[in-house]
């Protein structure tokens, strides 16, 4: 069901091909727990970082090793041909002829659109700039299917919903599982109409809401994403916001037994870490999640049965 | 009504254009003061069909499906007449393409399109009408004051 050449964007998913993905990264996570599998014996993953990353670049560089193939990293930009004015898409093509598959991460929109066309090899978009991050969201939709439940999910999604773009296209690929979705977010970091509009399009339910702990007790998932300081321009309107916005073990004490609280990490002042301890935190297996899950799309990607 | 611009014995000749886009139509055909053509702009003559609307006539020049389907972005009813020894011998309207290069600019700053890279600016187009438009490299839609964004 797996027919993708390059892994972009969230709105070329269909809901069989993320069904595969997830399908093969269950079968995958006992070798992502340390298991030996060689199914990318052999093969070079190139690891194109232009912006700082840790855990997704480890974790791209994690599941490479644990298939049995290994990574080349981009050094610092400084040295290199792109600090001599190379352009992105000179550089893609002699990469690509190094290995055979690359990741991207870029400051600039589209940056890895751009790459798919000059590249010889499959390109897996891990980031760019404020666009799509598919990867992550991939994984967040498998910590669901492992720690709760893609059908009749009830998902709250908290924070920055207006700039934060894992939260837009998780929002797209759940229109697709029929989820019933409440935006939780200051008046000023709203989800965009558009995006809203879109959803409704689909069939979505979507409720908003600017109070934090009148959802709590109705959901399954609470999604929660940082707000970030530099959006508000007063300092005493940001803690006013991050103060009435920040889970508490007080806030969970209506929850739901199996409610789960998951966090693209990393935090700051959105979870406490009084929570970390409740059975609700999810959000360290999640990110280990993306091992499994980029496993799975490299095994997809250069795996033999291609 | 009285004739302004005489017709034109060969040529082409858009008709229908929206009132104002006469010379947006000209920058996306890249007709500009280079041009050995003889052109005739009409601008806010009277039209039964809208009220007013803009002309535009391009003498000896036949143009191609292709160069004029593209002036669709700003004027989506416009019609064009190929004209051959003063009779019309072909008549349309334009259609916009599913995608258009190297026409207009991405108004994301951010997106990779709007840099040094090797690249022609490429907009999907995701409804006709109203004109929807939507970059192919980062996906921002385009929705509003499309002129503004010609390349």
């Amino acid at each position: 069901m797996f027919g993708m050449r390059h892994v972009l964007s969230m709105r070329e998913f269909s809901r069989d091909e993320i069904d595969s993905v997830l399908d093969l990264a269950e079968a995958l996570e006992p070798y992502a727990r340390g298991g030996r599998c060689d199914a990318l014996s052999g093969k070079i993953l190139a690891l194109l970082f232009f912006e700082p990353s840790t855990r997704t670049r480890l974790s791209f560089e994690t599941a490479m090793m644990r298939l049995g193939g290994k990574t080349l990293n981009l050094g610092p930009a400084e040295g290199s041909a792109i600090a001599k004015g190379e352009s992105l898409a000179d550089t893609i093509r002699v990469i690509g002829g190094y290995a055979d598959a690359l990741v991207i991460r870029h400051p600039k929109e589209g940056s890895a659109r751009l790459a798919s066309q000059f590249s010889p090899v499959p390109v897996l978009n891990a980031g760019d700039g404020a666009g799509h991050h598919p990867t992550q969201t991939l994984l967040d939709l498998y910590t669901i299917r492992k720690e709760s439940s893609l059908d009749d999910l009830k998902i709250a999604l908290v924070g920055d919903l207006k700039y934060g773009r894992t939260v837009h296209s998780l929002a797209y690929a759940l229109a697709l599982y029929g989820a019933d979705i409440t935006l939780v977010s200051p008046p000023t970091l709203e989800m965009p109409a558009t995006i809203k509009a879109d959803l409704a399009g689909k069939g979505t339910i979507v409720r908003e809401t600017h109070d934090l702990d009148s959802v709590i007790k109705d959901v399954d998932v609470l999604y929660v994403t940082r707000i970030q300081r530099e959006r508000f321009p007063d300092p005493y309107e940001y803690s006013k916001v991050a103060k009435s916005y920040r889970v508490v073990p007080e806030n969970l004490e209506e929850a739901k037994t199996g409610l789960i609280i998951m966090h693209p990490l990393p935090r700051v002042d959105e979870i406490a870490p009084e929570v970390d301890g409740t059975g609700h935190a999810v959000y360290f297996q999640q990110s280990f999640y993306g091992v499994p899950v980029r496993m799975a799309l490299l095994k997809m990607l250069m795996g033999e049965s291609r | 009504m009285k004739l302004r611009v005489t017709p034109i014995g060969n040529g082409t000749v858009i008709d229908h254009i929206p009132p104002g886009q006469a010379l947006n139509v000209l920058k996306i055909l890249g007709i500009d003061r280079t041009t050995e053509a003889t052109i005739s702009v009409l601008m806010n003559v009277s039209s039964r069909r809208s009220g007013k609307k803009d002309i535009v006539k391009v003498e000896d020049r036949e143009l191609k499906e292709e160069e004029v389907n593209k002036i669709s972005l700003i004027a989506p009813g416009a019609t064009i007449n190929i004209i051959r020894d003063r009779r019309v011998v072909e008549k349309y309207t334009v259609d916009m393409p599913d995608l258009i290069v190297g026409v207009v600019r991405c108004p994301n700053p951010s997106c990779i399109s709007n840099t040094s890279e090797p690249i022609k600016s490429q907009i999907l187009v995701k409804s006709k009408n109203p004109v929807v438009l939507r970059c192919v490299y980062c996906e921002q839609a385009i929705a509003e004051k499309i002129a503004d964004y010609l390349i």
